[in-house]
């Protein structure tokens, strides 16, 4: 009695569903592929997005100096001028890159009492 | 009043009873609850209304955890505080003593004080601005005082944090 090597079992059934094209065959009848268009939504989460704070007359600005520094790791001198364009201006943006990260420095800040938000880069 | 560093705690003391009492406010102040232009302020969307779907994810899902956040800075506040409780008599010159470890709760609560009682008297940013307003003559004028108090404050545990 001959025992058929294990491969045979396991590939034969498969190998024998494959339709084997003669040498000469024509093209394939496959088609090129699809690529599909990214969606909008796809082409959003890859946009930078800014992270802007607002103008508050009540927030200190040695305190705003300060979240800066511990929210950004700014140094001081860097901290005070956003905070000053912030005072000046009414906004600054403080930080633009990648939604995830972006969201994280707004909670930050928002955990600080700043008005800040997120604004996707046009 | 006086205020100063003594190795890890910030001490304010000679304190009179008028003081003691705003200090003790500064939980209560704070609080949000039935003044909806200072839940709008101190729990503002974290961007503009074209944004709907992230707006509503960030009520969902991070507004509760600032909540938890600021209820946490300001049981810390308020567990200091007790310091102050008393009869009237017993506050006069009473010494409130802050761990500089409890130093960014106290921060947290005296911002979120500040803003609540802008929000909720509506200040405007010249009386906010104005340091030399005449004495206490009405409510609005202590809300103000108070702000600017808090403010003070804020500045010297701000400077001691530097240090």
């Amino acid at each position: 009695m001959s025992v058929e090597p294990l491969w045979v079992e396991v590939a034969g059934p498969i190998i024998a569903g494959i339709e084997m094209l003669p040498k000469n065959a024509a093209p394939s009848t496959i088609g090129a592929p699809t690529i599909e268009e990214e969606t909008s939504t796809e082409q959003a989460l890859d946009l930078p997005w800014h992270v802007v704070v607002h103008n508050d007359p009540v927030n200190l600005m040695s305190y705003v100096t300060m979240v800066f520094q511990r929210v950004f790791g700014y140094p001081r001198d860097k901290a005070e001028r956003h905070m000053l364009e912030v005072h000046h201006k009414g906004r600054s943006i403080l930080w633009s890159g990648m939604r995830e990260r972006a969201e994280l420095y707004v909670q930050q800040l928002h955990g600080y009492l700043l008005l800040a938000t997120l604004e996707k880069v046009s | 009043m006086e205020i100063r560093r003594r190795k890890n705690q910030i001490e304010i003391s000679e304190l009179d009873p008028f003081l003691a009492e705003l200090l003790r406010q500064i939980p209560t102040s704070a609080n949000t609850e039935g003044a909806p232009a200072a839940e709008q302020r101190i729990f503002s969307p974290p961007a503009n209304g074209k944004e709907a779907e992230l707006c509503a994810e960030w009520k969902m899902y991070v507004e509760p955890e600032l909540r938890r956040l600021f209820q946490t800075a300001t049981q810390t506040v308020g567990a200091d505080l007790e310091q102050l409780n008393g009869n009237e008599k017993s506050l006069a010159n009473r010494t409130l003593r802050i761990p500089t470890k409890h130093a960014d709760a106290w921060l947290s609560v005296l911002n979120q004080a500040r803003l609540v009682i802008a929000a909720k008297n509506n200040f405007t940013e010249t009386e906010l601005n104005d340091h030399l307003h005449s004495p206490i003559g009405s409510r609005r004028d202590l809300s103000l005082f108070q702000v600017n108090f808090y403010g003070f404050l804020q500045e010297f545990i701000l400077r001691e944090l530097e240090c």
